[in-house]
C-alpha cells in the first residue's frame, strides 16, 4: 500500500527538498511513520500528543482528514496525501 | 519587499471593507518562485473562536481546493492578507486606525510559510481611510517589515528604484 505524500515548503528541510514523497500505509497514522523512517523529524512536525497539529492540514485524496477520522483516516493504495500548512491569526 | 499592482491593493481593501466588523481573509496567487501576485483569490473565513470576528482562519476544504487549482496553473501563494478590525484589545495608532501589525498568533502561524508575504490592511469601518503594511519572518523567526510598493504593473518593476535615474 503505497501513497505519494506532497510535502510543504515548511518541511522540505526533511526530504531533502523534495517536493513529493512515497510512503507506505493504510492508514494516515502509518503512513506517517513509514515518513518518519525515511525522513527522520517529520513527524514530530505533524503530530503532537496523539493528534495532528493545529498548525497543519492533512488531506488523504480530497478530504480534509480531520472530517475523516484523523490518523485513522483510510488511505487508498496509489492515493495522495498533501500537507498544507493551517492559515490563521487574529487575537 | 512587496511588489504589487493597485488593481490587487484594490481588492484586498475592498474585501476588507466588504468584512467589516469581521476579518476578511485571502491569498494573493501568483507564477511559483515569481515572487509576483497576479491574482486575489479571497478566502471564506472560518474561525468562529469569536463572535466578533476578530480572528481569521482559512476554511480547510476551500484552501485545498485552491491549492490544487494553483498546483495545476504553476502557481503559488505569494501573499497571505487579513484584515485588522477595531476591537478594544487592539491598540489603536496615531493615525486613529488599528495597529496593521502581527499579533503573536499571527506571528505563529507566519512561522510556517518562509517566504510567504503577510500583508494586513487595518481599517476601523466600511468608510474608513486604511493602512496597508506587509511583514515577513526572517531566519531567526523575528518579524521584519516588508516594504510595500504599490506599482500600475510590474512591466518595469523589477528594475528597483535606485537601478535607474529618475526621468527630468
Amino acid at each position: 500500500m503505497s501513497a505519494t505524500v506532497s510535502i510543504p515548503t515548511i518541511l522540505r528541510t526533511h526530504t531533502g527538498g523534495e517536493k513529493q514523497v512515497k510512503a507506505e500505509g493504510s492508514t494516515l497514522q502509518e503512513v506517517i511513520s513509514d515518513l518518519d523512517a525515511n525522513h527522520p523529524g517529520i513527524k514530530d512536525r505533524l503530530v503532537t500528543d496523539g493528534a495532528l497539529h493545529r498548525f497543519v492540514n492533512v488531506y488523504v485524496n480530497d478530504e480534509d482528514v480531520r472530517f475523516a477520522g484523523g490518523l485513522d483516516a483510510q488511505v487508498p493504495d496509489n492515493g495522495t496525501v498533501t500537507i498544507l500548512p493551517a492559515v490563521a491569526g487574529g487575537r | 519587499m512587496l511588489v504589487i499592482r493597485r488593481d490587487l491593493v484594490e481588492e484586498l481593501v475592498a474585501h476588507a471593507r466588504r468584512d467589516h466588523p469581521r476579518e476578511a481573509c485571502g491569498q494573493l496567487l501568483g507564477p511559483e518562485e515569481s515572487d509576483r501576485p497576479e491574482r486575489y483569490v479571497p478566502m471564506t473565513n472560518a474561525d468562529d473562536a469569536d463572535a466578533r470576528g476578530s480572528d481569521y482562519r482559512f476554511d480547510s476544504r476551500e484552501q485545498f481546493a485552491v491549492y490544487k487549482e494553483a498546483t495545476q496553473r504553476d502557481e503559488e501563494t505569494v501573499v497571505v492578507f487579513h484584515s485588522h478590525t477595531r476591537v478594544p484589545r487592539r491598540p489603536l495608532t496615531d493615525t486613529g486606525l488599528p495597529e496593521a501589525y502581527p499579533s503573536v498568533k499571527d506571528i505563529e502561524f507566519m512561522g510556517l510559510q518562509p517566504g510567504v508575504h503577510f500583508a494586513i490592511v487595518a481599517i476601523t469601518g466600511p468608510d474608513s481611510p486604511y493602512d496597508l503594511r506587509s511583514f515577513l519572518l526572517d531566519d531567526a523567526g523575528e518579524v521584519v517589515e516588508d516594504e510595500v510598493q504599490v506599482v500600475e504593473n510590474y512591466m518595469f518593476s523589477h528594475t528597483g528604484a535606485g537601478d535607474v535615474p529618475d526621468r527630468s
